[in-house]
């Protein structure tokens, strides 16, 4: 998917203007944190299991090559087939690869963030086979040519008469008469057309939240159940996963599980979690005939070791972007890529380019609340900054900026010349802020385009305290030096 | 340190406090002094390096760790009007400097005594109340570091609600960030001006008429839209209540042109 | 250099693993051992509070629950159900034994089918594999005599399950499942079923019955298979 991520300030101001958007914006930032705190607040062992999630994570990154291993021998043992991706364009040749042999001309598709990375999309058409995303969300986003602007709620932006305006334009058959007024009208007029593919489907294409080494099972978490539908009806089951994506067994799959929804949705636990290890067996009544598991790395290895290592605990649970007050002001497609929210502002550098995306960690005041909320306990803000240090380091961003920090930390290396600067500054600043405050001011307009500017009172503290000052009334001696 | 004799503080002012708005320091160390401490304002003191540690310049970030090391390591303690600068020390010299052996194990001994003020107040010397008085109704924001990082919540709330006349009603997002976070408000200022927003809506809700809170960053900021917005709520440092030091103008309020001389 | 060989290449010089890979790696170790994490104790309970605590979890998301003495009474009860619901006297059973053996020709007048699911189903009656009491979970698993289609094509889907198969936590299920399929092994899908289908994709507003089941209704019977 190509990237707008360079445009991140242009973005955001079309994002802050964008008046469906911050309704649904407005919603989705009190809905999501009050379910998350609620769902916390009902189990007593919630932050123990977020302990035990990343410690499992953690000694899976330590041992993935181990783990891959197992978990390839497994899914062959079972019947299944695993393809190994260097990069997005290796895995989509790889799924046009095994769509055409199967002669393939409708592919069914649950929700995939792995597959929006990837573009798999576009290029079944391109050659001719028709994909349809069948998680309601990915679906109306799909009509509209859009992508995903939250991990998990991809249309959480548009309203119920835009989403009814996409169904009218592209569902022809659709009487003129029939009212679509009401979200349920519109959930039954997708319910019927995707049912027609989720049977007509030749090949069915879904992510996996897991990987389970010990069984070779992948693990789909659904509300809907289009992931259901999509893995077992088709002759021919898809899995595209990235390999960060292993757990070791069922019982660390099951911890895992208690965070995700929790975190999430504020669920216990998603309607529909599935798990599915190789073809349908010879007695099995349905089920596919063939498994297929493409692993991708596409820079995942490259963050094995890197300061960035910690992201690949990601679970892809949206925690982070709920509570961003950034993500929670501009929503997800300010990002420009496939990912937002603080998670995306960590990785999409790493997979797209630090220039490309190089807005991303820097649109952040470092609130810290990503980390607090995160299941897997990720560092998420020291994460950021370190992409700001590389960032420094190759002299990318303002120049001005850069300059006026580094004049800053050169007078704070240096106390006296400080002191004699700031008190000349201060006294300066003092003389034009008479009315306390300043609307506007020179060098200072990123400020004062938005805000007054308190005005200094008096000299600095440290020179009036070592003048003897100690403020009983709070600077009423300093006051008739400066006032004017 | 003898159990008789008084803990020697040294007070770490803050760039904002030291530039923009004194009274935080003398109240600050009106308050260290009435618990008890003795207390130090060593001159060499300048900034916590927190605004080149943010933008990525580690280096410089830890040469200036290194000189507030240098001017602090000999105190009992060292406390700071500031979670976001006390948060620098403790959380995040360790950090810059965990590279330097020469220098590594200094900044763990200096962030074990480095304090936010009102959580010093309360957690090490024990002070349950501080005998100011402040008659009206105040809604109190929780700074991101000083939550986050140093676990303050309920420490200024302590404080506040035994200062007499002074109630306290609380936001729904005191939590939120106020769209401040150092260089990010005029990189990326209409975000900013959103979250200011927001968090101004909430103080206003309150129905309260003067915002607190511990850091000066964020203060300045909400004052700063508070002004802008026409909304006559004032804003101020809390160290200045509960220090009875409330007969300064509020941030970014014109000095009392009527007032006459002593 | 194939894309495998380049990728496990990476990891493994990038890891550095102090241990010789002789079988013995913690990996296989860990998996071999497949300990228990930390089960919350909510789910820790005598079987009838658990099969109170079902109730309660599943009830909480919108399940349909009858309690049930005897597998005897299940004609019945679906019966009542789609009369309920004003639903055709029509159902597709799963091919399983303890569903085959009930008298649904001599208790009921309804049709019916039994197979995998098919597009037009509207109603469909399930033998659970079990349920877990922490979340109200029913627990299913693919086989000749339970078709994972059945699950998910009907807007109305039944589930039988016994009393005796509600555990307390996914974890006690999982030793079942383990037990029965052997090490390393498991059918081809184990479904985890809490609730009926919803989504909450349109302003955020909470509708039952998006692509799989609008209603879930649940029977559980207490009493023990022979």
């Amino acid at each position: 998917m190509q990237s707008t991520s360079p445009h991140f300030k242009q973005n955001a101001r079309d994002a802050l203007a964008d008046d469906p958007l911050q309704d649904a914006l407005a919603k989705l930032a009190v809905g999501f944190p009050m379910r998350r705190l609620e769902a916390a607040a009902r189990l007593p062992e919630f932050e123990g299991l977020r302990d035990e999630a990343r410690d499992i994570k953690t000694h899976v990154l330590e041992n993935l090559d181990y783990y891959l291993e197992a978990y390839e021998k497994k899914v062959t043992e079972s019947g299944g087939h695993v393809h190994w991706c260097r990069d997005a364009e290796e895995a989509r040749k790889t799924i046009l690869g095994i769509c055409q042999k199967a002669g393939a001309k409708t592919v069914t598709k649950s929700k995939s963030m792995i597959s929006e990375e990837i573009a798999v999309n576009a290029y079944l058409e391109e050659n001719g086979i028709e994909p349809v995303e069948t998680d309601l969300g990915e679906y109306i986003i799909q009509l509209r040519k859009e992508p995903p602007s939250h991990i998990i709620a991809p249309a959480i932006h548009l309203s119920k008469e835009q989403v009814a305006e996409t169904f009218r334009n592209a569902h022809l058959d659709l009487a003129a008469d029939r009212s679509l007024v009401e979200p349920r009208a519109l959930l039954e007029e997708a319910r019927a057309k995707l049912r027609e593919k989720f049977l007509g489907a030749d090949v069915g294409l879904t992510g996996a939240n897991m990987l389970i080494a010990e069984t070779g099972t992948n693990v789909l978490v659904t509300n809907e159940g289009n992931a259901d539908l999509t893995n077992n009806l088709p002759r021919v089951h898809v899995v595209i996963a990235s390999i960060e994506k292993i757990v070791p067994t069922l019982e660390d799959a099951s911890t895992i599980l208690r965070v995700l929804a929790r975190s999430a949705t504020g669920q216990d636990i998603s309607v529909y979690t599935t798990f599915c290890t190789g073809p349908k067996r010879a007695e099995d009544l349905d089920g596919p005939e063939e498994y297929h598991v493409v692993l991708l790395d596409n820079g995942r290895s490259d963050m094995i070791g890197s300061e960035f290592h910690e992201m690949l605990r990601c679970i892809r649970c949206g925690a982070c972007l709920n509570h961003c007050p950034i993500y929670k002001s501009v929503g997800g497609h300010a990002y420009g890529w496939v990912y937002s929210g603080p998670m995306g502002a960590v990785l999409i550098p790493n997979l797209i380019g630090m220039e490309e995306a190089q807005h991303l960690p820097n649109a952040s005041t470092l609130c810290g609340k990503c980390e607090s909320v995160c299941p897997m306990r990720i560092p998420l803000p020291k994460m950021l900054r370190k992409w700001r240090e590389r960032q420094f380091k190759a002299e990318m961003g303002s120049t001005t900026a850069r300059w006026a920090l580094k004049s800053w930390a050169w007078l704070a290396k240096r106390p006296a010349l400080y002191r004699k600067a700031m008190n000349i500054g201060v006294a300066i600043l003092g003389q034009f802020g008479g009315r306390g405050r300043f609307k506007s001011l020179p060098l200072a307009s990123g400020w004062t385009s938005k805000r007054d500017l308190a005005a200094p009172i008096g000299d600095t503290f440290i020179s009036q305290y070592h003048k003897g000052a100690r403020g009983d009334q709070s600077g009423a001696l300093m006051r008739k030096k400066v006032h004017k | 340190m003898s159990e008789t004799s008084k803990p020697n503080v040294g007070l770490f002012a803050t760039c904002l406090v030291d530039l923009m708005r004194p009274v935080v320091g003398f109240a600050a160390v009106k308050l260290l002094e009435d618990a008890g401490c003795s207390v130090s304002v060593p001159q060499n003191q300048t900034c916590c390096g927190q605004p080149a540690y943010n933008s990525g310049d580690k280096a410089d970030a830890a040469d200036i760790a290194k000189s507030v090391i240098t001017t602090f390591e000999g105190f009992d303690y060292v406390v700071a009007p500031s979670g976001s600068c006390a948060g620098m020390i403790k959380d995040h010299y360790p950090e810059a400097l965990a590279d330097d052996p020469a220098w590594s194990a200094r900044a763990d001994a200096l962030a074990v005594k480095t304090f936010e003020l009102m959580s010093f107040l309360t957690d090490v010397m024990k002070v349950t109340a501080t005998g100011a008085a402040f008659e009206g109704t105040v809604t109190y924001h929780d700074s991101c570091s000083g939550l986050r990082e140093l676990g303050i919540k309920n420490q200024p709330r302590a404080l506040l609600s035994a200062v007499e006349g002074l109630s306290i009603a609380e936001g729904n997002e005191t939590e939120t960030c106020c769209g401040f976070g150092g260089l990010f408000c005029v990189k990326y200022p209409d975000i900013s001006e959103k979250m200011v927003d927001a968090k101004v809506d909430d103080i206003v809700s309150t129905g309260a008429d003067t915002v607190l809170a511990g850091d000066l960053g964020c203060l300045m900021n909400i004052a700063g839209r508070l002004q802008r917005r026409g909304i006559p709520i004032k804003a101020r440092h809390a160290s200045e209540v509960l220090a009875g030091m409330t007969a300064a103008p509020a941030i970014g309020e014109p000095p009392d042109n009527e007032m006459s001389g002593e | 250099m194939s894309a495998r060989d380049e990728i496990l290449g990476k990891l493994k010089s990038k890891l550095e693993h102090a241990n010789a890979p002789n079988g013995d790696n913690p990996a296989a170790l860990h998996i071999q051992e497949h300990h228990k994490n930390l089960i919350p104790k909510r789910g820790d309970l005598d079987k009838a509070q658990r099969v109170d605590l079902f109730c309660q979890e599943a009830t909480r998301v919108n399940a349909t629950i009858n309690r049930l003495t005897s597998m005897d009474d299940v004609p019945d009860q679906v019966s009542a159900y789609l009369r309920e619901h004003q639903l055709p006297a029509k159902i597709k059973i799963a091919p399983h034994q303890d569903l085959k053996a009930l008298d649904w020709q001599q208790k009921t007048s309804l049709m019916v089918d039994e197979g995998r699911g098919a597009g037009d189903d509207g109603v469909s009656v399930s033998m659970a594999y079990g349920g877990v009491a922490e979340t109200g979970t029913l627990v299913m698993a693919s086989g000749p005599e339970t078709p994972t289609s059945l699950n998910f094509l009907p807007l109305d889907h039944i589930v039988v399950v016994r009393a005796d198969d509600i555990a307390g936590n996914y974890e006690a299920v999982w030793e079942r499942i383990r037990a029965k399929s052997g090490p390393g092994k498991l059918p081809r899908t184990v479904n985890w079923i809490t609730g009926p289908s919803r989504t909450a994709d349109i302003e955020q507003t909470l509708l039952l019955g998006a692509h799989g089941p609008q209603r879930l209704h649940i029977l559980i019977v207490d009493q023990p298979a022979t």
